[in-house]
């Protein structure tokens, strides 16, 4: 099952760990209101818990009680919960029937993290997909450290009331106001969509949507919240997290060069677009799209190769804005500079400062934590040194 | 006692346009026309007639046309005319009954049963004529995860060798013997032209055609026919074939009749004798024998060509097709139940075997369990038809297909399944000298290389249709199909909801 939506989109980052409040991503998104139907809104915030930053802050909705209380149980189980308590909400007239929402402060169980046999991302998410999947009526809205979603059904500027996140204090805010073309109901379905440190907004539909769910399931992931964002978010951290890949690199891959544009390479950077592309061809997404990914990291955002969805972007000092909508970022920052639209098919990077002075001291080869599937590729193995008898 | 075989057909002539110019007597290798003496006019045989329909397009005047023989059965729908005509042809000669072509017999379709989908307002189609759309396809094993140094812009961990395609489309494997060297020549001047390849099959690689060895996918099968290290590395990858869809379980015949000087010389076999394939490959009784071959090949061409095993689609196809990629092919190639043949005994070729739409439905999905379908490519076979069947194969999960009648039915062939006999009218499944100069390979292999383009621009539509450009994204988008008037259990065997769902 999955619902196509149209959308809008919006981000505001401080590339120097500056933190912000959330007001002027409140008034960039509510400004797109026209691109929104009511139907979900949410914000993705990072840097908002820096007391607890060493700790999985885990968001939690819950339609009913009995929800609340077997995912306690089950969190109790598997994690170290250093604090609980409900995300603090203020009413607001347009949002009717707010689930039960939770926030959780974890560290994993450091006893059956290492019986799992899993590193601690990976025990992690399984834990995740296993509230979603398995608990009634509870939703995990976010997983991250140091990060958190706050989504919901309701138009974005309502939701951001809702949640106070004027309370809040973020390095990197992404926002998104949804329009679905039929009606979900449910807060999970809302954007960001989220798993670890991820989280994505999205405007537009995945037409490869199957191809890439059914290439990411073979490793583990599992597609099954109704919207085709959670595919990109599986795509980035398979290639990002599990192969060891930049995510500019993983941006690459899923909106790789095109053939035309590979003949017309020199040999060598022909072959290694083309290996990237026969590797990864399940990994390729197609559709109209444009997205901004938030990670420890910073913000990416991509659109599709063909440029079929609008995404702005410009800058003040260290402030670095993306918004469906010139307007939205002009609202907010009428002095903005170097005002321009991402390319289609090209990622547009905004790392921390901290965090690219960093990459830049990293070896440049990809560090994957798991060994590849083992399977005899045919390659010519390497020459045996074969002893010469006198 | 009485023979009991009736023609299978009649051949209708209007008197009143036939010119008598006995163009149709010339072209009849199977003596179906003739002159009646004592009125001067032309008669047909009518038991000699296969239906090749050569001399209702040689008519000048199309004085002729072929129906079905009138005979009525007695009306039985279980004693039917055909079952007693087979009676009577074994009761005769107490032997097989042979066949040529693929399975023509009721078997459900499911190709017509699956739709494809279109993009409406929520996603914009493309046009491919306005915008890049990719059919580029790369075939061969990958590992699962690339190692690269990202600065550099190299790859660091090693890259099998891969097949590149340019359409999604091959010449599945037709050996010279089987075909006239001029078919073999045709297909493998279409495959240079498109970026594709053709399979020499089960004969050999003729030398005068080894100048297309770029385009060409050598054949060892269980004959061994023509089989050196010369031939093994004359191609740009071998196929090794274990099975074939339209006779599952066993091995080739190709009379002696078709074994001249050339064929002879081909195959690595006395001339005018039977070549028999075996039915299994008598090194090959388990998985591990066929990873043994699979190595020995991959050590005697220096890992320089990918490996494909194809196999006919059988009962237990999703499991054994694992196993063929975890004994290291680098493509699998499955031959679904109404894949053509030279020859097959009819029994096999109409009962044995299953839809390659479901074998390569829970090919494909088994891999996807066992999480290496990203590192073998997959290619199906059996009756493509058209470019939408294409696209379904595709949106099932295969990579490319292969294609062999719809090549043929291009130059001239009219599915009459008399291959076996060597007397092809069109010069296609023949080596008589006479009949083989019909058939000329460059204008044949334009032929082939329209019908190719065309369905390569009918891709490119219904791929823009559904908001894609590159077949990347189409390969087990499942999603993009819909059954109709199928049941639950085909549906969960396809992976696809129902129309309307």
């Amino acid at each position: 099952m999955r619902i196509p939506s149209g959308c809008a989109i919006a981000a505001i980052m401080d590339r120097s760990g500056k933190r912000h409040d959330g007001t002027d991503i409140l008034r960039s998104i509510a400004l797109m209101h026209e691109r929104s139907n009511g139907l979900g809104g949410g914000f993705a915030a990072y840097g908002i818990y820096p007391e607890y930053e060493d700790l999985y802050a885990f968001h939690i909705m819950y339609e009913t009680p009995e929800a609340r209380s077997a995912a306690e149980e089950y969190l109790g189980a598997y994690f170290l919960v250093e604090k609980q308590e409900r995300i603090p909400t203020q009413e607001v007239t347009s949002i009717k029937n707010p689930p039960d929402i939770w926030r959780y402060f974890a560290a994993v169980h450091p006893m059956k993290l290492n019986m799992s046999g899993l590193d601690e991302a990976e025990y992690t998410m399984r834990h995740v997909f296993h509230v979603n999947s398995q608990i009634q009526g509870a939703f995990v809205a976010s997983s991250g450290k140091n990060m958190g979603a706050f989504k919901g059904v309701g138009y974005p500027e309502d939701i951001g009331e809702f949640y106070r996140i004027q309370d809040y204090e973020a390095w990197a805010w992404t926002a998104h106001g949804r329009f679905p073309t039929n009606t979900p109901g449910w807060w999970g379905g809302a954007h960001p969509f989220t798993l670890l440190n991820w989280s994505v907004v999205h405007n537009g539909e995945i037409s490869s949507y199957d191809a890439n769910r059914r290439y990411v399931e073979q490793f583990g992931y599992r597609c099954e919240l109704q919207t085709d964002t959670e595919v990109i978010t599986y795509l980035f951290d398979l290639l990002a997290r599990r192969h060891g890949l930049s995510q500019e690199m993983a941006a690459h891959i899923m909106t790789a060069s095109s053939w035309d544009d590979i003949d017309r390479m020199p040999p060598d950077q022909a072959a290694f677009e083309t290996a990237l592309r026969t590797t990864y061809s399940s990994a390729l997404v197609n559709g109209p799209f444009s997205i901004i990914v938030g990670s420890e990291e910073g913000l990416l955002a991509l659109n599709d190769r063909l440029k079929l969805r609008a995404l702005m972007t410009a800058e003040k000092d260290s402030i670095v804005y993306l918004a469906s909508e010139q307007a939205a970022i002009e609202v907010v920052r009428p002095d903005a500079q170097n005002m321009r639209p991402i390319e289609g098919g090209v990622p547009f990077v905004v790392q921390l400062d901290e965090v690219a002075a960093r990459k830049r001291a990293c070896p440049a080869e990809n560090q994957p934590y798991e060994a590849a599937l083992t399977h005899e590729t045919g390659v010519m193995p390497p020459r045996r040194q074969e002893s010469v008898h006198a | 006692m009485l023979d009991q075989v009736l023609p299978k057909y009649k051949v209708l002539r209007d008197e009143d346009e036939c010119v008598q110019c006995n163009i149709c007597v010339k072209e009849c290798a199977n003596d179906v026309h003739g002159l009646r003496k004592e009125r001067g006019t032309l008669r047909a045989d009518h038991a000699k007639c296969v239906n090749c329909q050569r001399c209702v397009f040689m008519c000048p005047t199309h004085a002729l046309a072929i129906t079905r023989w009138p005979q009525v059965d007695a009306g039985s729908e279980n004693w039917t005319l055909r079952y007693m005509q087979d009676i009577a042809k074994q009761a005769q000669t107490g032997g097989v009954l042979l066949s040529s072509m693929g399975n023509p017999e009721l078997y459900p379709l499911y190709w017509d049963k699956l739709l494809l989908n279109a993009s409406q307002v929520t996603n914009p189609s493309i046009d491919p004529l306005r915008e890049p759309m990719e059919t580029r396809v790369f075939l061969g094993s990958r590992p699962g995860m690339l190692k690269v140094n990202e600065r550099e812009q190299r790859i660091v961990s090693p890259m099998p060798i891969q097949l590149k395609l340019d359409v999604p489309i091959m010449f599945s494997a037709m050996s010279f013997g089987s075909i006239s060297l001029n078919t073999q020549r045709c297909l493998a001047l279409a495959a240079r032209e498109l970026g594709t390849y053709f399979n020499t099959g089960e004969g050999g690689f003729h030398e005068d055609l080894e100048q297309f060895g770029e385009n060409a996918i050598v054949q060892v099968a269980s004959g061994r026919f023509g089989v050196s290290p010369h031939y093994l590395n004359a191609g740009a990858a071998v196929e090794i074939k274990i099975g074939q869809g339209a006779k599952p379980g066993i091995g080739g015949h190709l009379p002696g009749e078709k074994i001249n000087a050339e064929v002879s010389g081909t195959r690595m076999i006395p001339e005018g004798t039977d070549a028999i394939s075996p039915a299994p490959h008598h090194d090959i009784y388990s998985i591990e024998d066929l990873r043994q071959l699979i190595f020995s090949i991959k050590e005697a061409t220096r890992y320089a060509k990918p490996i494909l095993v194809k196999i006919a689609a059988v009962h237990n196809i999703a499991a054994i097709a694992s196993g063929i990629a975890r004994a290291g092919a680098d493509i699998i190639v499955i031959d679904g139940f109404r894949g053509g043949t030279g020859a097959a005994p009819k029994r096999i070729r109409d009962n044995a075997g299953i839809p390659i739409e479901l074998a390569l439905a829970s090919v494909d999905q088994r891999l996807r369990e066992e999480g290496i379908r990203s590192t073998v490519s997959l290619v199906a076979s059996g009756s493509i038809r058209s470019s939408a069947d294409i696209v379904r194969a595709i949106a099932l999960g295969a990579d490319a297909v292969s294609i062999a009648s719809a090549a043929l039915i291009a130059i001239g062939c009219h599915q009459c399944g008399d291959c076996s006999s060597g007397k092809c009218n069109w010069g296609i499944t023949t080596q008589r000298p006479e009949l083989t100069c019909r058939l000329d390979p460059e204008e044949a292999s334009r032929r082939v290389v329209n019908l190719i383009r065309g369905w390569n621009h009918e891709i490119q539509e219904m791929m823009g249709g559904m908001g894609i450009n590159a077949i990347d994204s189409l390969r087990g988008n499942r999603l993009m199909l819909r059954g109709v008037g199928l049941n639950e259990k085909e549906l969960e065997i396809l992976g696809v909801k129902h129309a309307g769902e």
